[in-house]
């Protein structure tokens, strides 16, 4: 099986190429890259006028499954990925069982191999059920291919529990994802706390409640001297720590999700809850750190936080509706409509924040496109708009964020090892 | 405005509503407060309509205002008390609304303890929806009789000064009143402790003190909100007995005040605890005027939806 | 939609002639002023009421009390009174039980708006009986109602619409038929 893409704008942000250019894939790997390839193919795309760029990795996604197959499953959850240009994904382990021994993570693996039509990675939990009270068997997770760890949903409370996390992650050499959120002040919160709060009516949830918890977990990982990561960053503190961080040295890298970047509390006037979003949308100004973030390279990734939800628990009183939105389908769009068509990143840095920076990050091979790399590829037209509409989701759930806005860019093709995973159909 | 009048279906708060429009809903109102002041007291023109109120929070004076409103206007008027426990294993708000749709109403008076309830309510729906209160967002029909009984007492709003006194980091009543007054150009004072006053509430445009002297002062009226001490059982409250000793409206406090200070409560009056007996039934009360008005802003806002409403069908 | 003036019908002193003369029967058929009162539709019949119930005091130097019906809320349907968007007061600060009631508006037509204004006086009390004063009857009737007191006969085309201006609202006393232009 070979393919030939033609005359695409290839992007590889290591090698620090854009370019246009053909690629050749043979089986599951890249063979060629350069100028006119002339080569017999099986299947030739005349990718003229859309970029070429490595499939895309998303380190936080939410397959639900096992436990709540009626918002995702590994199949519904990967097959929304490919729609959306994502090749791989970093399964959070907040599923029924929570991934947090060796028998979950089996489980979990026999779902993985039967029915993805992506590559899924696996986090683990930290703490046993998630509870932030007794430490996962970390060397057993890695044991079964466990790449990082997190109790993502909740952040471990326990300093004594989450710097001995820190530790064992580091012997393990598996990745540990902050997710910062001190409960007991983000009190009951339902959207930020501020003006928009106070018109509404709806408890906040204060910026500290994040940052603080930022600061802690950063103190936490240099004492231990391990690696952290700081998901979905949503306000300027974290940013700031994450940027003082770096540049003390620490082994630090974050990540953002696209709706802390294009979106901000004013949306919520009309208490739509599929923005209602835990860390939530945030003020103009929050946004406009984050972008700065990005842009300076203190955040080093876009992930979706891809959160699926059935319509029952979102089409409910705003405090009664669960927190999260799906975000595989739209998320390249989003970076295209309010970063790359803004100025605000350039494609090769959209191809780091969204490939390369987490293949680097989670230690896997993969976010590039150069001979020898592994054929996961999304082709994508920059130009063409698109309208998102609840009926076009091929994820289980409908909860995004971005219903009833045009979004730039659509992907055309996504190749994912060698084989053409994702095709638009035109309607 | 004139010419286009009332286009709402909804009245769900009065921070959406322009100035002509509350205006618009207070001049209806002074019609209606004729209408019951009359020996028959009821007029054909809701005649057919059925009007629900669905409570999910216990009320009975706005449910029972409601309902005398909805049928001096001649409407039929079904009271739904939801057990607020019970909601969350039993039928969606939604699908509540959607059936009580079905049944073929066209006003749904919606009471909640969530936010944006009737917002939501509002947005799924045909029927008008009018908001009798939805957790801590927005109560308009109070906030419009407060208004209502203020300019019939001093004949205007423009340039008024008003306190609202009390917890207004939980308070519909307080919310609604500040969009109210200020939008008709009343100078609003907030006076709470600092923890029952919400984060940016100056961006309103109003005032904010700790200390119910200042908030006395040169006001020339004060409406005293209700202390919801058994809503939340948070330690850090202040007691009961502090309360009323720091922000109590007490006949002494009064002292210091405009001699004709008026004096508002939206009702069940705490007496003890947010004002004291003597004031409440004193001179410049007008606690039970506002009740009588209720019903007149009531009258207007299911008049006003309801016409705007057969406007929309007609288009 | 476009409105021409077909035929101006009064003017100030035709309209002052014909308010004295419909005061003088009016008086006549109840003779003279005691127990009666004068309740005038808004906002033209209001207008005509006041001006009657002067030219009666002038006649028998007794001034019959008026009063001032919003009959909006009577109206037999939602959609007619949102082409009214303000509901303004009805004014009746005297008991109408057991009087002589004089019903005034500017032009009767259909009869749908006096129906609406009897349902309303009758929610007031049990007058001794109604009598109805129209500056204008225009015809095309739809309600079994007819005028006792009756400024002027015009007969029109449905097309065709009587147009009462008054002093108080418009500035000017006269009376025209105006012709829709489609």
């Amino acid at each position: 099986m070979t393919i030939l893409i033609k005359n695409g704008r290839v992007v590889d942000a290591v090698a620090g190429i854009s370019d246009v250019m053909d690629v050749l894939i043979e089986g599951e790997l890249v063979s060629r890259v350069s100028k006119d390839i002339k080569a017999q193919a099986d299947t030739v795309i005349d990718a003229a006028g859309k970029f070429v760029l490595p499939g895309l990795i998303d380190m936080h996604v939410h397959l639900r499954e096992p436990g709540r197959e009626d918002k995702e499953t590994v199949a519904s959850g990967t097959k929304a990925a490919l729609k959306g240009g994502v090749t791989s994904v970093l399964a959070m382990p907040n599923t029924a069982p929570a991934m947090d021994t060796p028998e979950h993570l089996r489980l979990l693996k026999g779902i993985i191999q039967k029915a993805a039509v992506a590559h899924v990675y696996i986090c683990g939990a930290i703490t046993i059920g998630r509870q932030g009270k007794e430490l996962s068997d970390i060397m057993a997770l890695k044991g079964q291919g466990v790449i990082a760890i997190t109790d993502d949903g909740d952040s471990v409370d326990d300093e004594g529990i989450m710097s001995e996390a820190f530790k064992k992650a580091k012997e393990a050499d598996v990745l540990v994802i902050c997710h910062c959120e001190d409960k007991k002040l983000s009190a009951q919160g339902v959207i930020n706390l501020g003006f928009v709060s106070t018109q509404l009516g709806l408890r906040g949830i204060s910026r500290e409640s994040e940052y603080k918890r930022v600061e802690r977990d950063l103190k936490l990982a240099k004492e231990a001297g391990g690696r952290a990561h700081i998901a979905h960053i949503s306000c300027k503190e974290s940013v700031e720590l994450v940027r003082r961080a770096k540049k003390s040295g620490l082994a630090v890298t974050a990540e953002t999700a696209p709706h802390y970047f294009s979106l901000n509390e004013e949306a919520l006037v009309g208490y739509d809850t599929n923005l209602k979003i835990n860390p939530p949308l945030r003020s103009a100004s929050d946004v406009l750190a984050v972008r700065d973030g990005l842009k300076d390279g203190t955040i080093d990734c876009i992930a979706s936080d891809h959160a699926p939800h059935t319509d029952n628990e979102k089409e409910i009183e705003f405090d009664r509706a669960e927190f999260g939105v799906v975000g595989l389908e739209t998320e390249l769009s989003v970076a295209i409509t309010e970063l790359v068509d803004k100025g605000i990143l350039d494609w090769p840095q959209l191809v780091e924040k969204m490939a390369s920076n987490p293949a680097r990050i989670l230690g896997i091979n993969k976010g590039r496109i150069t001979a020898g790399s592994g054929a996961d590829i999304v082709i994508v037209d920059p130009r063409k708009e698109w309208f998102v509409a609840k009926d076009g989701f091929v994820s289980k759930s409908k909860n995004s964020a971005f219903l009833g806005r045009v979004l730039k860019g659509v992907v055309e093709y996504t190749v994912c090892s060698g084989k053409i995973a994702y095709r638009k159909t035109n309607e | 405005m004139k010419k286009s009048g009332w286009v709402r279906k909804d009245l769900l708060g009065l921070q959406e509503l322009s100035k002509e429009e509350i205006e618009l809903l207070l001049a209806t109102a002074d019609s209606f407060k004729e209408v019951i002041s009359r020996e028959i007291k009821k007029v054909p023109t809701l005649r057919g309509k059925t009007v629900v109120n669905l409570f999910y929070e216990p009320s009975t004076r706005t449910r029972v205002s409601f309902e005398i409103a909805a049928k001096r206007l001649s409407a039929d008027v079904i009271n739904i008390a939801v057990e607020s426990s019970s909601v969350r294993k039993g039928e969606t708000l939604i699908d509540t609304g959607k059936n009580i749709e079905a049944l073929k109403v066209d006003i749904i008076v919606v009471r909640h303890n969530c936010s944006g309830a009737a917002v939501m309510l509002a947005r799924q729906l045909r029927a008008s929806v009018i908001n009798a209160g939805d957790g801590w967002h927005e109560h308009p029909t109070q906030a419009l009789l407060d208004i209502f009984t203020l300019k019939e007492k001093l004949g205007r709003i423009e340039g008024l000064k008003v306190s609202i006194v009390g917890d207004i980091a939980h308070s519909r009543v307080a919310r609604s009143n500040i969009w109210g007054l200020t939008k008709l150009g009343a100078k609003v004072t907030v006076c709470a402790p600092s923890m029952l006053i919400p984060l940016g509430i100056e961006e309103t445009g109003v005032r904010v003190t700790n200390d119910i002297d200042e908030a006395l002062k040169g006001a020339d009226a004060v409406n005293v909100l209700r202390m919801q001490f058994e809503r939340d059982t948070e330690s850090a409250f202040p007691r009961q007995l502090e309360y009323f000793k720091n922000f109590g409206i007490t006949t002494d406090r009064l002292t210091k005040a405009k001699k004709n200070i008026i004096i508002m409560h939206p009702g069940p009056i705490n007496r003890g605890i947010e004002i004291e007996s003597a004031v409440a039934d004193g001179l410049n009360s007008v606690i039970l005027e506002q009740v009588t008005n209720g019903i007149a802003i009531r009258m207007a806002a299911l008049f006003l939806c309801a016409q705007a409403n057969e406007k929309l069908k007609i288009l | 939609m476009p409105m021409k003036e077909k035929a101006r019908i009064m003017d100030k002193n035709g309209l002052l002639r014909t308010l004295t003369r419909m005061a003088h029967e009016i008086l006549e058929k109840n003779k003279g002023t005691k127990d009666l009162v004068i309740v005038g539709i808004r906002t033209r019949g209001a207008h005509l009421a006041f001006r009657l119930s002067e030219l009666m005091e002038k006649i028998e130097r007794h001034k019959p009390p008026v009063g001032v019906l919003d009959i909006t809320l009577y109206r037999d349907d939602l959609s007619s009174i949102a082409q009214q968007p303000v509901v303004h007061k009805t004014e009746i600060d005297f008991d109408i039980q057991n009087k002589k009631v004089i019903l005034v508006d500017d032009v009767l037509y259909t009869g749908r708006t006096v129906r609406a204004a009897l349902d309303e006086l009758i929610d007031f009390g049990r007058p001794l009986f109604i009598q109805l004063a129209v500056l204008v009857d225009r015809g095309h009737r739809e309600l079994p109602i007819r005028a006792d007191y009756v400024g002027k006969n015009i007969p029109t085309s449905p097309k065709e619409t009587v147009q009462v201006r008054l002093e108080e609202s418009e500035g000017i006393d006269e009376v025209a038929v105006m012709e829709n232009h489609e």
